[in-house]
């Protein structure tokens, strides 16, 4: 192996002083503190959460107010810390989403569990969870630390859907009992 | 006014000779404390940072403008550090040499405030008289005994380290009194130039810090004597043991050095002696070096009376802030040399050039007759 030498240029007089390197270090650190600083001044300023954020999960709503989980517990399944338990329901006879049968009674995910990984996210056949851009959750309890339905509603809110897949299963079986094509 | 003025400062009243001790270490203490102030708040700003700026008193915080500003600048937390320290357990650790231990940080205290005695700080015109603004207007022998006094605080260093039966505070201890040593004689040297210029042949002003700063009414000593400038400079801040010298602390290899043992309020006055230390040491330099209350080079005075003379003590005190403002400067610039580094720096750098120096200076004062 070629060993290639480091020329190594002996220090100049005003280097071996010292003096000019204090005189630049100190006009470095005099640069420094002209620029505004940093800080962000965190309860009364918060940072902008990126769109893709992994914070808290959460259960949405479609534009229509209709809840869209389906109680499938596909989440449940697939948490790996058994965050998530979903006591299932049905959705009454004479509701006018009733043909989607199935709806939660109960949806609780306990947060001193969650990893954040989003995971129920993933694997939500509905859209219904998302882990949206809440990262600051507290309590005094650690029952207060189990997020109930209202709860998990209340922090998901409604989120833009593109497919209405429900209403069009339901225009489409319409259209089939009134005899179409 | 001008009666008034005379009166603070000359008069041999006990009240007012009281008022004057009590000024000044208010004044000295209260500088000390905001310079740990500022010596947070520069160092924040050097790292993109903004230092203390939520303390307030809820008594003052509720005022609409006055308020906000303390809060932010962070006036309220000397103080509030203050109140820590006191209110903090007085912790007395079994293994240290109890007398000594207590002793040390009043010993590393008592010189920084003895040495303010000599300390004039301005000057005033009174019936055709000049008088200095000082406790003792201006002995002759001012210069030697501040050497003398302020020299001894690394009796509180050395005996902290020793009485605290500690390693590391040892270690601390033997290198702050190696340190003070070696930078002393550089010191004394780079100084003599400056008794030099000022007690020429015909002058009979001897050592006194007021005729040296009179004699630099035209050009400062910096403008003159800028090597002495340079090297007392640089063993101002070995003395004072800051960076780029603390070594007695040098926290990352000793812990914390002398004081790694001592907690609360007597770590407090670690503390405010080590600032006190700075603020001594920059007032030798402004004294000897910088034209004292000398507002500019050639130009002594502005404005007439006592007027001028307040104008004197502003300026020293405003030289006074730029030179602790200087001290946290380079402390948040310079990382720490190594203990040979500053020997080295020390004997073998600094030492020869005061000799040569002042032998230039004698040769060219022989020389000029």
């Amino acid at each position: 192996m070629a060993i290639k030498v480091v020329e190594r240029r002996p220090l100049t007089l005003a280097e071996r002083t010292y003096l000019p390197q204090i005189l630049a270090g100190l006009k470095v650190t005099w640069d420094n503190m002209v620029r505004p600083s940093v800080t962000l001044q965190y309860p009364e300023e918060r940072p902008t959460i990126p769109k893709n954020y992994r914070g808290v999960p959460t259960l949405v709503m479609d534009p229509n107010g209709r809840e869209k989980c389906v109680s499938c517990q596909l989440c449940e399944f697939v948490c790996p810390p058994k965050a998530i338990r979903i006591t299932p329901g049905e959705i009454s006879e004479n509701a006018t989403n009733a043909h989607v049968e199935k709806a939660p009674k109960e949806f609780e995910i306990n947060m001193l569990r969650c990893i954040y990984c989003g995971l129920c996210q993933e694997v939500c056949p509905e859209e219904a969870i998302f882990l949206q851009s809440q990262y600051s959750l507290t309590g005094l309890t650690r029952e207060s630390m189990v997020n109930n339905k209202v709860k998990l509603y209340e922090l998901g809110g409604t989120l833009p859907d593109g497919h209405h897949k429900w209403d069009k299963k339901k225009e489409e079986a319409e259209k089939q009992a009134g005899g179409g094509h | 006014m001008e009666k008034l003025l005379h009166d603070l400062v000359l008069s041999p009243e006990w009240y007012f000779t009281a008022a004057r001790g009590l000024t000044l270490i208010l004044i000295v203490m209260t500088l000390a404390g905001y310079s740990v102030l500022l010596e947070r708040k520069a160092s924040a700003w050097i790292q993109g940072r903004l230092g203390p700026n939520r303390t307030i008193h809820p008594l003052i915080g509720w005022i609409p403008f006055v308020g906000t500003f303390l809060a932010k600048g962070g006036f309220i937390q000397p103080a509030a550090d203050g109140g820590k320290f006191l209110f903090k357990e007085d912790a007395l650790p079994g293994h240290v040499r109890k007398f000594y231990y207590v002793l040390a940080p009043i010993i590393a205290l008592a010189p920084a405030l003895a040495v303010l005695v000599m300390l004039p700080f301005g000057e005033f015109l009174y019936e055709g008289k000049r008088y200095a603004i000082s406790l003792t207007q201006g002995a002759d022998v001012g210069v030697l005994f501040m050497f003398a006094i302020s020299s001894l605080g690394v009796y509180g260093i050395a005996l902290a380290g020793w009485s605290a039966n500690s390693k590391f505070p040892f270690l601390g201890a033997v290198r702050g009194a190696a340190q003070l040593i070696s930078y002393e004689l550089a010191m004394g040297l780079s100084v003599l130039t400056v008794f030099l210029a000022t007690s020429a042949p015909g002058q009979d002003h001897g050592l006194s810090l007021v005729a040296m700063v009179n004699a630099q009414s035209g050009a400062w000593n910096i403008l003159t004597q800028p090597i002495a400038a340079l090297v007392f400079l640089i063993c101002v801040f070995a003395e004072t043991n800051r960076h780029p010298f603390d070594m007695p602390e040098s926290e990352t290899d000793l812990v914390g050095g002398f004081h790694t043992e001592y907690g609360a309020f007597k770590f407090g006055i670690f503390f405010v002696a080590e600032y006190s230390h700075m603020i001594i040491g920059s007032t030798l330099f402004i004294l000897m070096f910088l034209g004292g209350w000398h507002v500019l080079p050639w130009m002594p005075t502005v404005g007439e009376g006592w007027i001028g003379s307040l104008i004197g003590v502003a300026t020293f005190f405003l030289k006074l802030c730029f030179f602790l403002f200087f001290f946290v400067w380079v402390r948040w610039t310079l990382p720490r040399f190594r203990y040979d580094q500053v020997m080295r720096i020390g004997w073998r750098v600094l030492l020869p050039i005061a000799v040569l120096n002042l032998l230039a200076y004698f040769a060219w004062y022989a020389l000029r007759g």
